[in-house]
C-alpha cells in the first residue's frame, strides 16, 4: 500500500464519480457521482496525511472539511430535488429547461 | 518493501470492492441497488483510511456513509421509477462525452500520482492521531472547525427554506406568487401572457 497506488485508487473513483455525474439523467444518480467524486478527495488528502505529511493534524482536519461539503452537497442536493419536484413533477435533468434561451 | 504483507493484501482487495462497486452504481438496473453499491464503496474506502492508521476518520464515514446511503435509498423509493430494478434501464445523456471525461480525469490523476515525486514521511511510531485530531480541532484550527459547523447551520436553513411546503406566497406545489405590485394588480414576476399566475411557480425574469 505505497502512496502511488493509493492516490490511483483516489483518481478511480474520482474518474468514475465525473463519469456519472456528467451522465445520469436523474438527480440522484448525479449526486451519487458527485460523493464518489468527493470519497477521492477523501481518500486522497488522507493517504497523504498518512503517508507523505508525517501524520500532520491538519491533514484529518482537512478531511473533516471535506466531509462537511459532502454532508452540505446531500443535503442541499437532497432539498433541490424536493423543490424541483413539486414545481415542476420532474425527476430527470432533462425536466429542468427554464435557464435555457 | 515493508514486511506487513497483509495490509497491503487487504488494501489490495479493499480497492477492488471500492472500484468495482463505484462502477456498478452506474450499471444496476435498480436504483435501490445502486445506492447500497455506493455505500459499499463507501465502506471500503473507509476501511482503507483505517488501514492507514486514521482511525476516527475511517469509523466517522461509516456511520454518516450508513445514514446517508439509508436517506439515498429512501428517496430512490419515493421519488424514482423503477426502484425494484424489474426493467432494464439505462438513463444516460452525452455518455461517450461523460466517459471520456472520466477517462481522462483519471489518466490525468493516475499520470500525476506516478510522475510527481511525493516526500515520503510517516507518523512517528507511538502518535495518538486521534487525540491531535482533538487537539486540532480545538485548539489552532478552532476558527476553521466552527466554520465548517456554521456552513452546515447555513445548509439546514437553506435545505428547511428549499423543501417546505408552505412556500413564500403560498404552498408551494400550487404555484405560489408573490403578491400584486399594486392592490388586486398581476403578481409581481408573473409571467407576461397575463395568467394570474396560478400556474406552477415558473418566474420568468426578463
Amino acid at each position: 500500500m505505497s502512496l502511488t497506488s493509493l492516490l490511483i485508487l483516489a483518481a478511480a473513483l474520482v474518474g468514475i464519480g465525473l463519469y456519472g455525474a456528467l451522465s445520469q439523467q436523474s438527480f440522484v444518480m448525479l449526486m451519487m457521482g458527485l460523493e464518489l467524486i468527493i470519497n477521492g478527495a477523501m481518500l486522497a488528502a488522507v493517504a497523504f496525511w498518512a503517508l507523505s505529511a508525517g501524520g500532520a493534524p491538519e491533514g484529518q482536519l482537512l478531511t473533516i472539511v471535506v466531509m462537511a461539503v459532502m454532508a452540505v452537497e446531500m443535503a442541499l442536493g437532497f432539498a433541490l430535488v424536493v423543490a424541483v419536484y413539486r414545481a415542476t413533477q420532474t425527476d430527470m435533468t432533462e425536466g429542468l429547461r427554464d435557464l435555457k434561451h | 518493501m515493508r514486511p506487513m504483507s497483509w495490509i497491503d493484501l487487504a488494501f489490495y482487495v479493499l480497492a477492488g470492492i471500492a472500484v468495482v462497486s463505484g462502477w456498478r452504481v452506474f450499471r444496476t438496473d435498480s436504483m435501490v441497488r445502486a445506492s447500497f453499491l455506493l455505500l459499499l464503496s463507501f465502506l471500503a474506502v473507509g476501511a482503507v483510511m483505517l488501514l492507514l492508521g486514521a482511525v476516527y476518520l475511517g469509523v466517522a464515514l461509516f456511520f454518516m456513509m450508513a445514514v446517508e446511503m439509508l436517506v439515498m435509498a429512501l428517496f430512490m423509493v419515493m421519488f424514482m421509477m423503477n426502484p425494484a430494478g424489474l426493467n432494464p434501464m439505462n438513463m444516460v445523456h452525452q455518455p461517450r462525452v461523460a466517459a471520456a471525461a472520466g477517462v481522462i480525469a483519471f489518466a490525468a490523476l493516475a499520470g500525476m500520482a506516478l510522475v510527481a515525486d511525493f516526500p515520503e514521511r510517516r507518523p512517528a511510531a507511538g502518535t495518538d492521531v486521534v487525540r491531535a485530531l482533538g487537539t486540532e480541532l480545538l485548539g489552532d484550527s478552532m476558527l476553521v472547525f466552527e466554520s465548517a459547523g456554521v456552513a452546515l447551520l447555513a445548509t439546514m436553513i437553506g435545505v428547511v427554506v428549499l423543501s417546505a411546503r408552505t412556500g413564500r406566497f403560498g404552498p408551494s406545489d400550487e404555484g405560489s406568487c408573490p403578491p400584486g405590485l399594486d392592490p388586486g394588480g398581476l403578481p409581481a414576476g408573473a409571467p407576461s401572457g397575463g395568467e394570474d399566475g396560478s400556474g406552477h411557480g415558473h418566474h420568468h425574469h426578463h
